[in-house]
């Protein structure tokens, strides 16, 4: 089932049941709408497509009513494993606030199959799911100023890693020297909406 | 080549920005006052997105070969070697100081040379993105900017490039929706006057008011957001996307402004009234 909400003179945000239902559809508008839309981008239950001028908005939303109904996986997803280091500053924090030990906090962040919901924040910065419910914790009451690039964490019921040094409120975990956005890189980031992805201590 | 001499507020270079990003998580950026900048291009027979300065305060360079300046957006007051002129299309000598003040009316001038400013593009644009980091740094006294190679004839029209004028009241067009339906009276925001608040940048812009009452509290699995995209956090107070925004949010967006109005928060500044209009059909259908 999808619902289309205009969102502006040239786009539409269209909601989906899913996000593998995000991720099947936008996969279809990019192969089939690229020339016609200037963004596809999956959110949690939406695809938000922006066409390149209004007068190609129906068009746009032609291909949306074309795609096959329900998550037709198009292709396999990537798998991107990810090195880490569990050295992070609320390693303890997070143990503490789960009634876990440290070993048993990295064993489970590491141990889970997650996939790319969507990407957002900041340039490369993926939404992770598929945490360990027990590992569902807040994120910090006020944020850090400065988290260095590389940092791995965890908030809410996602996983990520900061791909590049920025403020953050999540609770890391540790940190890793995979670089996850570069402008001069094609593509960009490993991690786009649908890719699979495992943490490994290192 | 010109080198900036005196920066009061900001100055960041931007051209139209670097679209098709946003579902790696990068925003479109651009100039924040799209209209002014094409403009200015035009004005000296630039490419419509060749890069130029988007300032803010008073700001000055000098310029180091002879060069064909056009300024547009906020009406800053502008002076050469400390002359006043009201022109805005000028043709200045290598070693010519130009200055802009604070503008009287509207917040960002841009300054546009013939040729457009050279930097290196990231990802296709040479846009400052403040939320992001990509692209050049903020403007500092010292630094130096190249210009590219001039191309193409420079128009002869006697046109002015358009500049923002004072009015009481601002009127904002807006696209009613996508997420209206989470605000108790799906039309509110366009029922009453909201005043500019104090957070105000390239990111967002914050309007202060009776707050807005939400039906629906629980929050938003995050979506995609467009540039003028109007928000509303739990608070209930207004937030405007300007063009370095998230590329995704979790706050219901309730309106969506066109890309004229766009342009005109743009150069708002903190006190001044707005009201939202209903837009009723695409702009590009109006455009000549």
């Amino acid at each position: 089932m999808t619902r289309v909400l205009p969102s502006g003179e040239r786009a539409a945000l269209i909601e989906v049941d899913d996000a593998a239902a995000a991720h099947a559809l936008a996969g279809h508008l990019r192969e089939h709408a690229s020339g016609i839309a200037e963004e596809i981008v999956p959110g949690a239950r939406t695809v938000l497509v922006v066409a390149r001028d209004p007068g190609l908005l129906p068009a746009v939303l032609e291909v949306v009513d074309s795609a096959p109904a329900g998550a037709a996986a198009t292709a396999p997803a990537a798998e991107v494993v990810i090195e880490v280091d569990y050295d992070g500053a609320d390693l303890a924090d997070v143990a503490r606030l789960t009634g876990l030990s440290v070993h048993e906090v990295v064993r489970r962040h590491c141990g889970a199959r997650y996939v790319v919901e969507f990407v957002g924040f900041a340039p490369g910065f993926a939404y992770l799911a598929g945490l360990d419910p027990v590992l569902h914790v807040p994120r910090l009451g006020s944020p850090r100023p400065s988290l260095p690039a590389g940092s791995v964490a965890i908030a809410g019921p996602y996983a990520a890693v900061y791909p590049r040094s920025s403020p953050g409120g999540w609770r890391l975990l540790g940190h890793t020297d995979a670089v996850l956005f570069d402008p001069d890189a094609e593509p960009l980031t490993p991690l786009v909406a649908g890719t699979v992805v495992r943490f490994e201590p290192r | 080549m010109i080198e900036v001499l005196e920066v009061a507020g900001s100055a960041l270079v931007q051209d139209t920005g670097r679209p098709g990003h946003s579902h790696l998580g990068v925003s479109p950026s651009g100039a924040a006052d799209r209209g002014a900048l094409v403009a200015g291009n035009r004005a000296v027979g630039n490419p419509p997105d060749a890069a130029a300065l988007e300032v803010i305060g008073a700001f000055s360079v000098r310029v180091h070969r002879d060069l064909l300046v056009a300024v547009t957006g906020a009406a800053a007051p502008l002076m050469l070697d400390g002359v006043p002129t009201a022109a805005r299309v000028l043709a200045v000598s290598s070693g010519t100081v130009i200055a802009l003040g604070t503008p009287r009316w509207g917040l960002r001038t841009y300054l546009v040379v013939r040729g457009g400013l050279d930097v290196p593009p990231v990802l296709g644009s040479r846009s400052t993105d403040v939320l992001s980091g990509l692209g050049p740094a903020p403007l500092a006294v010292g630094d130096r900017l190249a210009t590219l190679p001039e191309e193409g004839d420079v128009p002869t029209s006697d046109a002015h490039p358009q500049e923002v004028h004072p009015t009481p009241l601002v009127m904002l067009d807006a696209a009613i929706g996508p997420r209206a339906d989470w605000l108790a009276e799906a039309d509110e925001l366009y029922r009453r006057p909201w005043r500019v608040s104090t957070l105000a940048d390239r990111v967002g812009l914050r309007l202060e008011g009776e707050p807005l009452r939400r039906a629906i509290t629980r929050e938003l699995p995050s979506e995609g957001v467009v540039t003028g995209s109007v928000q509303v956090p739990p608070g209930g107070a207004p937030v405007i996307l300007g063009p370095d925004h998230p590329v995704t949010g979790g706050y219901p967006v309730v309106a969506v402004l066109t890309p004229s109005a766009c342009d005109a928060v743009a150069q708002l500044r903190p006190g001044t009234t707005v009201r939202f209009r209903r837009a009723q059909r695409p702009e590009s259908q109006k455009r000549t």
